[in-house]
């Protein structure tokens, strides 16, 4: 049998793998892989700027179209660039494969250039990591990699692989997954304890589904929403389960927790069921953890049992893949109608809506609506930066399908809408794709602009500018007396820090500044006919807040509400 | 905090023991002790971990033991029979014929064995439960203990009734 190298070995394994896009960025010890890809036609190479944009696009390309993320980078700084991707991928339950380069086996740990233990520092933020140190072993790591990536509960996997290992040669071996002692991802749930389910929901009086990211991780969405509705059960989501459930249908309450929807936490604060499907009870959902819910029973279904009882005591639990569950749920479930509850919670709708001071100033909700109003029939991805934009494009925007949203939720890591619009937007090149920003996130990957002018992404992003770091000056506001300690950004009132306008037109790309509200819809549409990336530079209220908002440490009944 | 004590079945590879040692050390967690070998199988290897801890930390630890790849499967041992073994290393301080004399008949009531001899001190060898070695600790205590060096418990889950 002919011998192949390791470089060899993995454009073979990700070939197989069906990877049609890689984001990455090169240096020393990673230049063989890098030329056995060049002559690879099946699979893109995008050249970002900076190793975290790489990793925030693989993110973005998985969120968008559910396959596992690929990214690239050298040994040393290239590789340690992507630890905070790797972290935000970990948290949100992403399925990404991170190849870093190595130095040569025969140097680890000397101290050698660009050389960091980088499996070390993964260890504790990825689902599983490698270092190959023998081009043998390389082909069943790259399956091994990619089956753990996408299976039980998603996650970033990280190869370690030193450039001799990419020259070596060996006989290619089919690998297998047989090799797995440790990892079994439980699928189906155990049936008795879903009937348990069945019958409490048919007892509760005020049942709540509380679904989060994995409804969309497991394309479970159809499942709920029969669920809901044939059961005339209300529904709220986390911030990663926003795209789970139709939020125009009226059983949808919105997001809950630190800056949900009053009725949703109103709901979920007065139900005696809550029925959890992939969600974790955080502390931005939960609030004061000893006043959650006092009254109600918790059902919790979830892949992975360590979710179970973390925060939150669970009565009824059931591990396994939430679609088969939902799926089996639904064949136990009878048809209900709950006139009590939902006349509760309308009251609660029309005393606390989500609302906004509707003027003639330029508000960020506003923005956010409109853009919502102006493409609501078209496919469209909203990707957010982290913050008061966030929150924003949370509440505002109203989201029917999954894969809509992609943010980082877990992590709140700044910088990340940008890079992941682009890598969402070359995932699902047919979709709209608004990166909604805040003045400071914005800056903090703006690189990638090469990128997507280079590349042709038209990406829009969408900046509320407030020249603060709005969401800690909103703390400040509220909490620290005004006192805006390390939150300016953007200079004097008057002044602009960066022009976003040059920055756009100096990388090749569009930028357009809008200072009043009635010329919000012109600059969108302008956006929408763009071939390239645009910049659309919202001037808005300075001091303009989240609301509602729960106080940290707080219970989620105690909301400030901002306006009278 | 109480004490815990966990058989750990993970694979024999390099790595293991810091992603198994970082989920402890991540939570603030002391590792009382560890020991690790090969098993029947020399792809595995067990580790038995004594750890004291939060009971509902050491739940959640637990659960993200199991959800290594890595670890094959986890036991707790804490409840129920189980079979605890250790060896442990004396060294006593012994200046003279007497006092050696002495602690070679203490030791002589006990299980243990003198198992090297210089001319200031004696080492005795034990392994047993925590019960023996602590008593054999307090035993030679009064004669002076010089160095102690544990392998740390290993445990089987007992099968008889």
């Amino acid at each position: 049998m002919t011998k192949i190298t390791g470089a060899e070995i993995l454009i073979k394994m990700l070939l197989e793998e069906k990877v049609k896009h890689i984001f990455g960025y090169p240096g020393g010890v990673i230049i063989p892989l890098a030329d056995k890809l060049y002559s690879v036609e099946e699979i893109k190479f995008h050249l970002t700027r900076h190793e975290q944009g790489a990793i925030h696009a693989a993110d973005g390309y998985a969120r968008a179209t559910g396959e596992v993320g690929v990214c690239i980078a050298t040994s040393g700084p290239g590789a340690t660039n992507l630890v905070t991707g790797i972290a935000t991928a970990h948290l949100d339950s992403i399925p990404l494969v991170a190849i870093t380069g190595q130095v040569n086996s025969s140097l680890i740990g000397n101290d050698a250039f660009q050389e960091v233990d980088m499996v070390g520092i993964t260890r504790p933020i990825t689902k599983h990591n490698y270092l190959v140190k023998d081009v043998k072993d390389l082909a069943q790591v790259v399956k091994e990699a990619f089956h753990i990536a996408r299976t039980g509960r998603p996650g970033p996997v990280l190869i370690d692989l030193p450039v001799d290992v990419q020259v070596n040669t060996t006989e290619f071996k089919e690998p297998s997954l047989r090799k797995l002692k440790g990892y079994n991802p439980t699928c189906t749930g155990h049936s008795g304890q879903i009937k348990k389910i069945a019958k409490a929901i048919e007892k509760s009086k005020r049942p709540i589904i509380y679904a989060g990211g994995v409804i969309i991780l497991s394309g479970a969405d159809k499942e709920l929403t029969r669920l809901a509705r044939k059961t005339d059960i209300p529904v709220t989501t986390t911030l990663m389960g926003l795209g789970a459930f139709p939020e125009d249908d009226p059983l949808s309450l919105g997001m809950l927790g630190m800056h949900g929807t009053a009725y949703a936490n109103h709901a979920i604060q007065s139900s005696d069921l809550i029925i959890a499907i992939g969600a974790r009870f955080d502390d931005r959902v939960t609030g004061r953890i000893d006043e959650f819910a006092p009254n109600a029973k918790v059902a919790h279904i979830d892949v992975d049992p360590s979710s179970i009882s973390k925060n939150v005591q669970v009565d009824i639990p059931v591990i396994g893949d939430a679609k088969a569950i939902l799926k089996e749920l639904n064949t136990m479930i009878t048809k209900k109608e709950r006139e009590e509850w939902h006349k509760m919670i309308s009251e609660w709708k029309k005393e606390l809506p989500l609302k906004y001071k509707d003027d003639d100033k330029l508000r960020p909700q506003y923005i956010i609506e409109t853009i919502h109003d102006m493409t609501k029939d078209k496919e469209v991805i909203i990707a957010t930066e982290v913050g008061q934009n966030q929150m924003w494009a949370a509440q505002h925007y109203t989201y029917t399908k999954p894969r809509t949203l992609v943010s980082s939720g877990g992590l709140g890591t700044m910088g990340y809408g940008f890079p992941a619009a682009i890598g969402a937007k070359i995932g699902k090149p047919e979709a709209i794709v608004f990166d909604i920003a805040g003045d400071g996130s914005i800056q903090m990957n703006i690189q990638e602009m090469a990128v997507a002018v280079l590349e042709k992404i038209p990406v829009i992003i969408v900046i509320l500018n407030n020249g603060y770091l709005g969401m800690v000056r909103q703390w400040q506001e509220l909490f620290y007396d005004k006192r805006y300690a390390w939150t300016v950004v953007g200079g004097e009132k008057g002044t602009v820090c960066p022009d976003f306008v040059k920055l756009a037109e100096s990388f090749g790309a569009k930028g357009i500044r809008i200072e009043k509200k009635e010329d919000v819809k012109k600059s969108i549409k302008e956006a929408l006919k763009a071939k390239g990336p645009v910049i659309l530079d919202f001037v808005i209220e300075r001091e303009e807040n989240v609301f509602p908002m729960v106080p940290a440490g707080k219970s989620i009944s105690e909301m400030l509400h901002g306006l009278a | 905090m109480s004490k815990f004590v966990l058989s750990v079945l993970v694979e024999n590879k390099f790595g293991v023991l810091a992603r198994v040692a970082g989920l402890f050390s991540a939570r603030g967690f002391n590792i009382t002790s560890l020991a690790v070998g090969e098993t029947e199988d020399p792809d595995t290897s067990r580790m038995t971990i004594v750890v004291a801890a939060d009971e509902k930390i050491l739940e959640q630890v637990k659960k993200q033991l199991n959800k290594l790849i890595d670890v094959i499967s986890v036991q707790d041992l804490t409840e129920g029979e189980h079979i605890g073994r250790e060896l442990i290393l004396i060294k006593v301080k012994a200046p003279d014929t007497k006092v050696r004399e002495k602690i070679v008949k203490v030791v002589d009531t006990t299980g243990a064995e003198i198992v090297d001899v210089g001319k200031k001190s004696l080492t005795v060898e034990e392994s047993g439960d925590d019960h023996v070695i602590k008593a054999l600790v307090e035993l030679v205590r009064p004669y002076g203990i010089l160095e102690i060096v544990r392998t740390g418990k290993i445990a089987l889950r007992s099968d008889s009734e």
